[in-house]
Formats: structure tokens, sequence, C-alpha cells
């Protein structure tokens, strides 16, 4: 990472640190928008760390996306990694990157795009009540828009973010879809932000272990403990490494993208699984209660992996992918990957 | 919290990755999917010397030791893709992934040039020698003893578990040169043992579960080693040892050496709209993405010149896991019986890689040592 890299993720760590203390995030799910956290965030220049171009600042790819991973250590509860994806396909597509939280509609969500515009209905929309604009795909183009959508208060996922009812109709700037699909552009922030979520996990067991006395000695001085610490650690190092395989593949615009992303949702889905049982599993009572931090972690984890892409799409597309090839053929489409 | 570095988009080793599959490709055209299901144990000194003539050994070791001076992701791209091919890689392997970098490291300047570049040439059998009947998980109670007499060292011993004892030209024998088991590290030696000309010394074959011999027991009976013999420091060999297992337990043989499996498993599945198979498929496809990913990570560390032990451990882990859970997965999604003898190639193959299976978690360090290492690295121990 460069020096400016380092710097910004140095920043946005105590940036995150400072506004999504216990209070804000026990607020956050009860349904208050942490504003003081989002013009933070807009103030560090959050929303265009990942535009490439003019419209941007110009921070690395790969960079930019670990900021993302940032904002997964602190399950931030803002439409913030929705933003920094929307604003950079927006910009890259030509268009004008807007003010204000983007979220993402992707294909097949019962929005379509016609010549004069967008019409349709589109469920659990992350954070719609929020959205100031709406990215949506149809067909082969995007659409960005700005003003003519209602949205209905749907519900929230297992984390308590915000998943609601959207209806479109009305005018839209179209560009064709530039790079990834919105699915697999969500899918991939979804998977930085999930390695982030499970570092914490890691973070706060090993610091419980080691505080929390029982039979006159740490809990971190017993085997079963630092076994299946290890484990624990070993699923997160692959969650780790399969998000940066997704992000390494994106940033060099491979045309393996969607692989690498469908692998690391699958590896992460599956690592989530068996870290939030160690995890929990660990802490004892405490972690199950509603007062630890712990669940934070939890829930978005559980939410995060099935959003864009359940778990099991994502893990079929890539056994449909892996079975297209011959026994001579599949080495070579692995290594292709990276 | 443990990170793995992203591997660097290396140019020269993608082109070297071309070079080396035409190579195999017709190097080792004529083996059996059986054979290829066989990689780590084949053992075929010519092909060895073959891929040494190539410069692909020794890779990354100084010209002067008959090295190439190549970077680590060159060396992996060679290890995976004669790996991946199910090249026989049991006459060269060793040597070259462990033995010659602890001699580079710790050992004399005389050893390095007689030894080295035979091993880069694809022409020096190596075994390990430090497993014991009452020394396993625990090395450090190792019991074979070597005592300073005139001019040199008598052994006296017996190692177990010896891979290709056998076959090799040398030893590196992992042993006591002072005090007694109680003390732990401290006092032992690494010793450099010709296999050929070391008298005192015999080696008894060990078959394995499947019938096969590569393993043996070897007995030292006051066997005479030369002075030359000690590698490095006289009572240095516990951290010495501990190096040599960080090069051990660092590389993809750690998730590849079942390969051929998944290989056969997928022609068997090919195109198929089974949902269960196409679920389990890309399940195994992310796994091996992704340890790959790590493995390389890895690479990238050694490359760095760091500390890579506790990655290499996580890596490791989580390889014997993948491996160990494919012939359970094949016999989930293919009605048939494992035979060996079988003229379909995934019957045989996932015979022989069920039979193999359980060494997966034992050899190089079992899991429960591993993850001991990795709660080690994560300061908790
Ligand atoms: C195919 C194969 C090839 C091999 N090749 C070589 C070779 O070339 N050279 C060589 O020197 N060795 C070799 N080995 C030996 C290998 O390194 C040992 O098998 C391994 O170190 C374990 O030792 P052990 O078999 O004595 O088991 P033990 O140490 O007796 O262990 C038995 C079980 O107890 C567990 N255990 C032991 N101590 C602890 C502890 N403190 N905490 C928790 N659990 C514990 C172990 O994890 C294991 O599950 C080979 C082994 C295999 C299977």
């Amino acid at each position: 990472m460069s020096d400016t890299g380092a710097l910004l993720a140095d920043m946005t760590e105590r940036l995150l640190a400072e506004h999504f203390d216990d209070n804000v995030m026990r607020a956050a799910r009860t349904g208050i928008w942490p504003q003081a956290g989002w013009d933070a965030a807009v103030e560090q220049g959050l929303p265009l760390a990942l535009v490439q171009g003019e419209q941007g600042f110009d921070i690395p790819l790969g960079e930019g996306l670990a900021l993302i991973r940032t904002l997964g250590r602190h399950a931030v509860p803002l439409p913030l990694a929705e933003t920094m994806i929307a604003n950079a396909m927006i910009a890259q597509a030509g268009l004008t990157v807007p003010e204000g939280p983007v979220t993402l509609v992707p294909e097949c969500s019962g929005i379509v795009l016609r010549q004069d515009g967008a019409s349709g209905e589109a469920n659990r929309v992350a954070w719609g009540r929020d959205a100031r604009a709406l990215l949506i795909e149809s067909d082969g183009n995007i659409a960005l828009m700005t003003a003519g959508f209602d949205v209905a208060e749907q519900g929230t996922n297992l984390a308590h973010m915000p998943r609601d009812l959207v209806t479109v109709d009305g005018p839209t700037e179209v560009a064709p879809l530039p790079g990834i699909s919105l699915l697999e552009a969500g899918a991939l922030v979804r998977a930085l932000a999930m390695a982030g979520a499970l570092e914490t996990l890691v973070e706060l067991t090993i610091a419980h272990v080691t505080e929390r006395v029982q039979f006159g000695r740490p809990l971190s001085a017993f085997q079963a403990i630092q076994h299946a610490l290890a484990r624990l650690a070993g699923e997160a190092a692959a969650a780790s490494a399969a998000a940066d395989l997704a992000a390494d593949a994106f940033a060099h615009a491979s045309p393996q993208t969607p692989i690498a992303i469908a692998a690391a949702r699958t590896r992460i889905s599956e690592a989530a699984g068996g870290a939030i049982g160690i995890a929990h599993q660990l802490h004892g009572a405490i972690g199950f209660t509603e007062e630890h931090r712990l669940h934070w972690f939890t829930t978005a984890l559980w939410s995060w992996r099935d959003e864009f892409g359940s778990a099991v799409w994502w893990t079929r597309r890539l056994g449909v992918e892996s079975l297209r090839h011959s026994k001579q053929g599949f080495w070579p489409f692995v290594t292709s990957v990276s | 919290m443990l990170r793995f570095p992203s591997p660097p988009r290396h140019n020269a080793a993608e082109q070297l990755r071309g070079e080396v599959r035409e190579f195999l490709s017709s190097a080792i055209a004529t083996r059996t999917p059986l054979q290829r299901a066989e990689s780590w144990n084949g053992f075929d000194r010519d092909f060895s010397k073959a891929l040494g003539a190539r410069g692909w050994l020794g890779m990354t070791w100084p010209k002067q030791y008959g090295g190439h001076e190549r970077s680590a992701f060159e060396r992996y791209v060679v290890v995976e893709e004669t790996l991946a091919a199910g090249a026989p890689v049991s006459a060269h392997w060793i040597a070259e992934r462990q033995s010659g970098p602890t001699l580079l490291k710790f050992g004399t300047e005389q050893q390095r040039e007689e030894i080295l570049p035979r091993i880069a040439a694809g022409d020096c059998v190596f075994c390990i020698g430090m497993s014991e009947p009452d020394s396993g998980s625990d090395l450090a109670a190792t019991r074979t003893r070597a005592e300073r007499v005139e001019s040199g060292w008598r052994v006296t011993g017996t190692k177990l578990w010896t891979t290709n004892a056998h076959k090799a030209d040398y030893m590196i024998l992992f042993c006591r040169t002072s005090g007694t088991p109680a003390d732990r590290h401290k006092g032992t030696s690494q010793l450099l043992i010709d296999m050929r000309g070391t008298e005192g010394m015999t080696v008894r074959p060990v078959l394995d579960l499947a019938g096969q011999h590569h393993f043996n027991e070897v007995h030292f009976n006051d066997a005479f080693v030369p002075e030359t013999a000690l590698i490095g420091t006289e009572g240095a060999g516990w951290n010495q040892v501990m190096s040599e297992l960080a090069f051990e337990r660092s590389g993809p043989e750690r998730f590849l050496s079942s390969i051929q499996l998944l290989l056969e498993l997928i022609e068997a599945l090919r195109g198929s709209d089974s949902e269960l198979a196409q679920i389990t498929i890309g399940r195994l496809t992310a796994h091996l993405l992704t340890l790959r990913q790590l493995s390389r990570g890895v690479a990238a560390l050694l490359e760095a010149r760091e500390d890579a032990s506790t990655h290499a451990a996580i890596v490791k882990d989580l390889g014997a896991t993948f491996e160990q859970d494919l012939p359970e997965i094949a016999r989930s999604l293919i009605d048939a019986e494992p035979d060996r003898q079988s003229t379909r190639d995934l019957l045989a193959v996932l015979a022989y890689t069920m039979m193999s299976a359980p060494s997966f978690s034992l050899r190089g360090g079992t899991r429960e040592i591993l993850r001991g290492i990795i709660a080690r690295g994560l300061g908790v121990r």
C-alpha cells in the first residue's frame, strides 16, 4: 500500500471508531440514521474513494477497496459500500456522480429500462428509504435515477439495516453497463465487508479468551480453546484471501472477475458460518446478549452472505462454470482466475 | 490478526507457466491417472534430472551453487504445475524443498559446494531423519545420540517413518549431541548422513496402509560419521529444524496432492445438470482458489524474507482438511465402489486417494501441533 493509501486507511479506521461507538450502533438498530457518521464519511471523501478519473481523487483501486473492508470491521450501519461502488460505476459509465447515498438495483429486480425511462418495483433494496439516487441495471445498460421513485419501508435484514420496496416510474440517464454487473458489484463489496467483519470477530474473541478467567486461568491457557481459536483464525484468513482474490481481479479489470467474486462469496459464506459458531462458543453466554458487540458482527455476516445473490446461488454459479471444463481444462481455468 | 499479502501479478512467472506446461505435456504424457494421483510418491530420477536440466530446481538459490537466482513465484509456478499435472516428484522434492535450503542457510561451505549443485541438477535424493518411535509430535524428546569421537561422531538410535530412506543419497539427521531428552531443545544438532557409505546403519521397510513401501525404520548402531557431517552449530539443532519445518509446510503440495481426484470427479460430472453436483463442485473450486491465494501469499512473504511459519501452518491445516474431504465428497456424488484395479480412472484414483487420506493431517506435523503453532502466532500461547 502507498503512503497515502496507508494514511487514508488509518484516518478511516479512526473516523469509524469515533463515530460508530456503542451508542450510535444501538441507535442505528432502532432505525435512527447516523447523520454525524455519514457527514464525516462524506467530508473524508469516502463516497468517491473508488471513483477513477476526474470525478474522483485517483486513489488506486486496491486501496479504495481496502476501505470497504474497514467499513466491515465496524459493521457500519450506512449505505457507504453501496454508494462507493455505485459511484465508481456511474463515473466509469460517463455519467455524473450524484450527491448523497446511492443504492443498487440489479438486473431482474423487477425494474426495467425503457426508451423514455424506468418503471417497475424492486423488493428488499438496501437502504431504499435513505437513498437519494438509484443505480438500475437492465438489459446491458445502467441508468441513474435521482427522482421519480417512491419507497415503502419494508423491513430490515438480520442486522437491522433497512431493506425496502422501491417503486419506479420516471426518466433516467442511461449508459452501457461498464465492467461487471450490479449484482457482481454488490456481491464484491459485501465480500470485502464480510472479510472485515470476520477480522473483528477474531479480535473480539482473542480479547475475550485472554481476559476471561475460569478454573483459575485465562481461557486462552486451555489447549481446547487454543485449537478452536486456530480454526477461527484459519477461517478468517481464508475469507480474507478470498476477498483479496475478488478485489485483485476487479482492480485489474480481469475478465475472470465474476468467477473470483463467485469464489469469494462461496468461501466467505462458509468461513462466516464456521467462524460465528466458534466465536459464540468461546464467548459463552455473554456473547449471546443484546448488550454485547459481538452480535453486530454475527448478524451482519449472516445477512451479508445472502445479499446480492445467496451463498448457494453463487456456489452453484461457480460449479456450473467449473463443470464446463474437461480434466485437462480445469487447472488452467483455476490458474486463470488470479 | 494474521494478514496474508496478495501475490503480485508476475509476468515472468506466468510466462514460465506456459513453458512448464509444454514440457510436462510431453515428459509425462504416458502416465495414467492412477500414476498421476501418486505424484508425491512417484519416484523417477530421470524425470527429476530432466527438470533440473531445464533449470527448474533450486531456482531461487545463488548461481554459485547451481541455482538460478529466480523469484519465489517462479519456483512456485514450477512446483504447482508439476503437482497439478501429477508428475513424479519424489526423487527431488524433499531435497529441493527443505534439505537444500537448510544446507544453504546453515551448511558449511564444503557441504554447499558438494551437494547443492547436485540437488539443483535433480540428481540427489534426501530423506528427513526427524521422527522416532518415541518422538513424533514431541520432536524435542529425540533420543538418537551422536557422541563426539576422534575426527567424527558415533551415532546410536532409531529413526522411524523415514520416507525414501531406502532410495536416498543423504539424510539430514536430527539428534542429541549433549545432555538428555530432559534438556529438551538444548543439545540437539543436525548431521548430514551419507546413506550409501555409512557403516553401522540399517534401513528396514515399513509398509503403509495400502501395502506400499515409502517409509522406513533406520537403525544407527554406533555408526561412524565424519566431523564434516555437522550442519551449522552443534547444539543449535532445534532452531535449525524449526526453520526447516517452515520450508516443509509452506508449499502448494499441502493442498494439491489429491488434485487428480478432483480432476477425475470434474471429468465424470462434466456438464452435469445435477444441482447437488454443481453446488458441491462450486464449493470445492472456491476452496481451491482460496488455498492458492493463501499459499501464494506465503510465497510473497518468503520472497520478502519474512517469517511465514504461522501462515504456513494455516495453509497446511486448511489444505489437509480440504484434501481429506475430497474422497468423502466424491463418494457422496458417485454411486460406485472404490477399486484400485478398476479400469475406470475415477474409481482407481478414488481408492488410492482414500487410502492415502489419513496421512494428510499427520505428515509434516499433525493437525493438533499445527493448531498449537497457529495459537502461538496469535499470541495466546
Ligand atoms: C506419510 C508419512 C510420511 C512421513 N515421513 C516422514 C519422514 O520422512 N521423516 C520423518 O522424520 N517423519 C516422517 N513422518 C512422521 C510424522 O512427522 C509423524 O507421524 C508426526 O510428526 C506425528 O508423530 P506420531 O506419528 O509419532 O504421532 P504422535 O506424536 O504420537 O501423535 C498421535 C496423536 O496425538 C496428538 N498429539 C501429540 N501430542 C499432542 C499435544 N501436545 N497436544 C495435542 N495433541 C497431541 C497428535 O496430534 C496425533 O493426533 C511421516 C508420516 C507420514 C504419515
